[in-house]
């Protein structure tokens, strides 16, 4: 079956013979007489129905059944098209702010691209959103970062958010440690929301005695619309960035539905906890780092952060351990799970079990395998906020008895990337429990208080 | 010499080549909004809301394109504060979570008027992004999907008007009030469907673009599937006439002003052309202009000023600057729309532009405390004639001057060529004013969050069943099946609560006369809301109840208006209670035989001079203790056997 941007069956076959490509001005002739004239589109809906997508002159989209007989003709190349655009007076581009940053030394400022879009263009012609990329062209779009400081720009790779993966992260972490090498104040990391607080709690490892901030940003409305969150939240990374005399990775995003303020996240505590709003991402079991307000410029820190500016000195300890797993038990689970990734070779399990850190008995004999066979199981609680306590019932003890090293408040998440980073580097269990259990980039809230707990806002 | 002066009697729309075309929004009644699940009501009074506050950021499109009137309120700070009522919105409304799928019942009622208007549907419908930057849609687009093309309405005259697209598309937020740099919006509104009706420019008289939006309102109702009252409806306009330019006009709510804002573009656009003949006559092109238009800053001329506004100004150190537009002497003050001169044109400019409060001009000067001596002065300074140029003065902050005598300038200077293409708002007196810059075509892209919906068979066969009727066909069904003579019919057509008034009769008329239910909407009610009667209180379910109760004979119609003043009171009241009080108080027939009684024995001497034509007097001294509580009819009828008695006995 032919298939052609998007289009497949007979739909694609008529473009293919018409020699169409999108962004071509085309007529589309049907044997009843009905006559449509536009721009052919992309067809981005996954479906293999056969209609072809037409930009009307007035610049709203529709779409024309292929019934038999249907004919397609192009008009205009998109090339034409384009000139045509261009020449009737191409716009002179305005920029959003007149004024330029005053001169004088500003820190520096990197700015690493993995993916997502901070900045973009939108073709109108094909409706596809360009993104900005270049020092720039993010210059162009939050013209207001300029103020704070130089801004350098790079991009490292460009994936979803979905595909992230550890060797990425060591990508990152390498390239982060050059970075602070070459005399950055700070690092801003723009990355796909889904996956950013692992991505943060890998740095948070790997980068020990981080010298400067390293801030992870997204956006969760695209930067193509008006609306979106992906400005403020640039403006709030790298004010973070430039100007906080914190020493740690944070990620630093809206902190509620209004354009008030961001919060910069400690890496190693936050979650991403709610699908689309812009203040998805929370601190769980501790306050945020910081408070940070754009339009002022202003950064305030919440708590004490794990570090101060060029306290220390970096060390990049990289590499993180691929046969690590992350299960959440469900009631029923069977102990086959457990047993396959023994028998697969896995060297390290992060459970996330119920409440104080419990899973059914009958998955004592295969954890107490896993371990046997040096196999590192941690325990942590699908509950998230509160830490895990395994000596308050039976099955608790009998998991600690088992070998379990039990997770403390860590998230479920940050236990995964801890365990996978410690594995890279040792190998007797003993030493893994050791290093586990150890503070090493605030994973772990000794005391947790009354207030560090979602409530609703009831009146009276 | 244009006479500055405008006599709108000398001009006539017809002669003058005008071509209109409207944009007609209807909100759909449907039970929920286009892409959510909240319904499609409006918060009245206290209700309990979050707010919360966003900025819009202009998004540039790949030649660099930013829409300025959106650039300049982002660089203003302009803060939108967005009130979110619980019962009516959610996350969607506040752009914090993607939209659902299209509601598939406003395609259905969008495609069933399409049908109506003999438009062709789309084979599948896609979702755009028409971006709107003035915070009323938290997103900063309006999403929109056209569903048909082409077709036609014949209006009651006999003529053919072209429709070129039909659109659903959602309702913007609406505005709660601005207060400086804060603008407040209420998202109620926001996301509920709208069905938007474009005509073709095949209008070309102000009455018939109220004949027109008219005939299509009609129609839209006649569906019995949108909404009705105040804001339910707007029209957009596309004005042009011989000569002049394409003008978009936005946000004519009253039907009834539609006519005259018609026929206001019409004269301005005539106006403007007048203003270009009588500059070419002058001898004033655009290059004359720019050679000879002079900006100085004339601060110093007004050190000691008497007026307050300039004063004002440099004391907070701000300038005053004037510019010398060549050749205009006299053609500021030509009238352009009653009320509104060819200097309220520039000064609209300069408030867009520059962002300043307003200009002063050479054709009102002197006035506002600047003195003969100061324009004098002004005039030496720019080397400006006063019988030849005309001046321009603003004070502000210099840069905010400096760009909106730029503006002016280059207004004046497309006074030489006609109609400069203009997006105006409409005024409540008919006039409009400068609002922005035409949009340009390239603020549409599609909205990826929501999959195209296919027009199936199915789809469409849903809609043939619900297709209205034009307006005619119904007048002729009004009059056949419920027996209303054509004028009675031709008053319901006009009624919003058409569909009620068809389902009470189809319910209760052969209890209660179709005639008399009709009469309710065309008589009773609109009689009482001219007498300042709160008839919005007033809801379907209490007419269907006082129709019940006259049904049921449980009470007379007389005492129909007593019960609807009441329940008019409030719009918390109980229509039963209002119903069973008044039914409490009905007499029985005994009892009116005994008052009249009373009032025969009372009058029976000229019972007896003046036979049954004492009828009335006999009524008179009877109904004001019954009215109400009996029907009058039965009295007279008690009262003439009464009678009758009297005069046989």
């Amino acid at each position: 079956m032919t298939s052609l941007y998007g289009y497949e069956g007979p739909a694609a076959e008529l473009v293919k013979e018409a020699g169409a490509k999108p962004g071509d001005l085309v007529e589309v002739s049907r044997p009843d007489g009905t006559r449509y004239r536009g721009v052919l589109m992309p067809r981005y809906a996954l479906s293999g129905k056969p209609i072809l997508v037409i930009k009307l002159d007035n610049g709203y989209n529709i779409g024309v059944r292929v019934t038999p007989g249907t004919r397609l003709r192009v008009i205009a190349t998109r090339e034409e098209v384009l000139k045509a655009a261009r020449r009737s007076g191409a716009p002179a581009v305005i920029p959003l702010i007149e004024e330029q940053p005053p001169p004088g030394p500003k820190p520096r400022i990197m700015i690493i691209g993995t993916g997502g879009t901070i900045a973009s263009k939108i073709e109108y012609e094909t409706g596809a959103v360009k993104p900005a990329f270049s020092a720039e062209e993010i210059l162009e779009a939050v013209p207001e970062i300029g103020f704070i400081a130089d801004i350098e720009a790079e991009v490292l790779f460009n994936i979803l958010s979905e595909n992230m993966r550890p060797e990425l992260w060591e990508k990152i972490a390498e390239r982060v440690a050059r970075h602070i090498a070459e005399g950055f104040n700070g690092i801003v990391i723009t990355h796909g929301t889904d996956t950013m607080a692992y991505t943060a709690a890998a740095l948070s490892f790997a980068l020990r005695g981080l010298p400067v901030p390293v801030a992870l940003v997204g956006a969760q409305r695209s930067s193509d619309r008006p609306s979106s969150d992906a400005a403020f939240n640039l403006h709030a990374a790298v004010l973070f960035a430039a100007k906080a005399d914190a020493a740690e990775v944070a990620v630093v995003m809206h902190g509620e539905p209004s354009d008030s303020y961001a919060l910069a996240h400690r890496g190693t505590k936050v979650r991403k906890m709610h699908t689309s709003r812009r203040d998805a991402f929370q601190s769980i079991n501790s306050t945020p780092l910081a408070r940070i307000v754009p339009k002022e410029n202003k950064i305030e820190m919440l708590m004490k952060p794990l570090r101060r500016r060029g306290e220390e000195e970096l060390r990049l300890e990289n590499g993180f351990e691929r046969k690590v797993a992350l299960i959440k038990y469900y009631p029923g689970m069977y102990g086959e799970i457990i047993d396959v990734l023994v028998d697969k070779g896995y060297r390290g399990i992060v459970l996330e079990g119920t409440g104080l850190g419990h899973v059914g008995e009958w998955l004592i004999e295969p954890i107490k395998r896993a371990v046997e066979e040096g196999v590192a199981v941690v325990m942590t609680s699908q509950c998230l906020f509160g830490r895990v306590n395994m000596n308050v019932y039976t099955t608790g003890r009998k998991l600690i008895a088992a070998g379990v090293i039990p997770g403390g408040d860590m998230l479920p998440e940050t236990a995964f990337v801890k365990l996978s980073w410690i594995l890279h580097r040792v190998h007797d269990l003993k030493e893994v429990r050791r290093i586990f259990l150890e503070n090493l980039a605030g994973e772990y809230n000794p005391r947790l208080t009354l207030r560090l707990y979602p409530r609703w806002p009831l009146n009276g | 010499m244009v006479d500055p002066k405008l006599d709108t009697s000398r001009y006539d729309p017809r002669s003058l080549g005008l071509k209109v075309g409207l944009e007609i929004h209807q909100q759909l009644d449907t039970r929920h909004k286009l892409f959510c699940n909240c319904p499609t009501k409006l918060v009245h009074g206290e209700a309990e809301e979050d707010i919360f506050y966003r900025r819009l950021r202009p998004t540039r499109s790949e030649l660099g394109e930013v829409d300025v009137a959106a650039l300049f309120e982002w660089r203003k700070g302009r803060i939108y504060e967005y009130h979110a009522p619980l019962n009516c919105s959610c996350l969607v409304e506040a752009d914090e979570e993607p939209p659902h799928e299209l509601n598939r019942e406003a395609l259905v009622i969008a495609l069933a008027i399409a049908k109506a208007l003999n438009s062709k549907p789309v084979d599948e419908i896609y979702v755009m992004r028409k971006i709107v930057i003035d915070g009323s849609n938290t997103t900063g687009f309006q999403r929109t999907a056209i569903v048909a093309l082409g077709g036609y309405i014949d209006l009651p005259s006999g003529k053919r008007i072209g429709i070129q697209t039909i659109a659903v598309e959602e309702d913007a937020a609406r505005k709660a009030g601005e207060k400086g740099t804060v603008t407040s919006y209420m998202l109620d509104r926001m996301g509920i469907p709208l069905i938007e009706i474009s005509t073709a420019p095949d209008i070309t008289s102000p009455e018939e673009a109220y004949e027109t939006a008219h005939t299509i309102g009609q129609l839209l109702r006649l569906s019995g599937r949108v909404k009705r009252g105040i804001g339910t409806i707007r029209q957009d306009l596309n004005v042009s006439i011989k000569g002049g330019t394409k003008i978009e006009i936005k946000g004519v709510q009253l039907l009834d002003l539609l006519p005259k804002v018609v026929f206001y573009e019409a004269i301005r656009q005539a106006r403007l052309l007048e203003i270009r003949e009588e500059l070419r006559r002058r001898g004033v092109t655009e290059e004359y202009i720019a050679e000879n238009a002079v900006v100085k800053d004339v601060t110093s001329i007004f050190k000691k000023t008497k007026c307050k506004i300039i004063r004002k100004v440099i004391k907070k150190g701000g300038r005053v600057l004037a510019l010398r537009l060549p050749g205009f002497h006299g053609l500021l003050g030509v009238e352009v729309e009653p009320g509104r001169r060819f200097g309220t044109e520039l000064a609209d400019y300069a408030r867009f532009w520059g962002g300043v409060g307003g200009i002063f001009h050479s054709d009102e000067l002197p006035a506002y405390g600047i003195s003969e001596e100061e324009l004098a002065e002004v005039y030496k300074e720019l080397s400006a004639d006063k019988d030849k140029d005309a001046v321009v003065l603003v004070a502000d902050e210099e840069k905010k001057a400096r760009k909106a005598l730029e503006a002016v300038l280059d207004r004046a200077k497309y006074a030489t060529k006609g109609v400069p293409p203009e997006t105006r708002a409409a005024l409540s007196d008919g006039t409009t004013r400068y609002m922005r810059p035409l949009p340009g075509s390239a603020r549409m892209y599609p909205e990826t969050d929501v999959p195209p919906f296919e027009v199936t068979e199915d789809v469409l066969a849903e809609a043939e069943k619900i297709k209205p009727v034009h307006p005619m066909v119904k007048l002729e069904e009004l009059t056949r099946r419920y027996g209303l003579s054509k004028q009675l019919a031709k008053q319901l057509l006009h009624e919003l609560r058409l569909d009620l008034f068809e389902r009470l009769a189809a319910k209760y008329s052969d209890k209660v006369p179709a005639t008399y239910i009709a009469s309710i909407f065309t008589n009773l009610l609109r009689s009482l809301r001219r007498e300042g009667v709160n008839i919005d209180n007033i809801t379907d379910e209490d007419i269907e109840a006082i129709v019940k109760a006259l049904a049921e004979h449980r009470i007379p119609k007389e005492a129909v208006e007593e019960i609807i003043r009441k329940a008019a009171e409030t719009p918390s009241h109980d229509i039963n209670k209002i119903i069973e009080e008044v039914a409490s108080r009905r007499v029985s027939i005994e009892e009116v035989e005994k008052l009249v009684d009373e009032a025969v024995e009372k009058l029976k001497d000229e019972i007896r001079a003046k036979g049954m034509r004492a009828l009335s007097k006999v009524m008179g001294l009877v109904m004001p203790k019954l009215r109400g509580r009996v029907e009058g009819r039965v009295v007279a009828e008690i009262a003439k056997k009464k009678i009758q008695e009297v005069l046989g006995g």
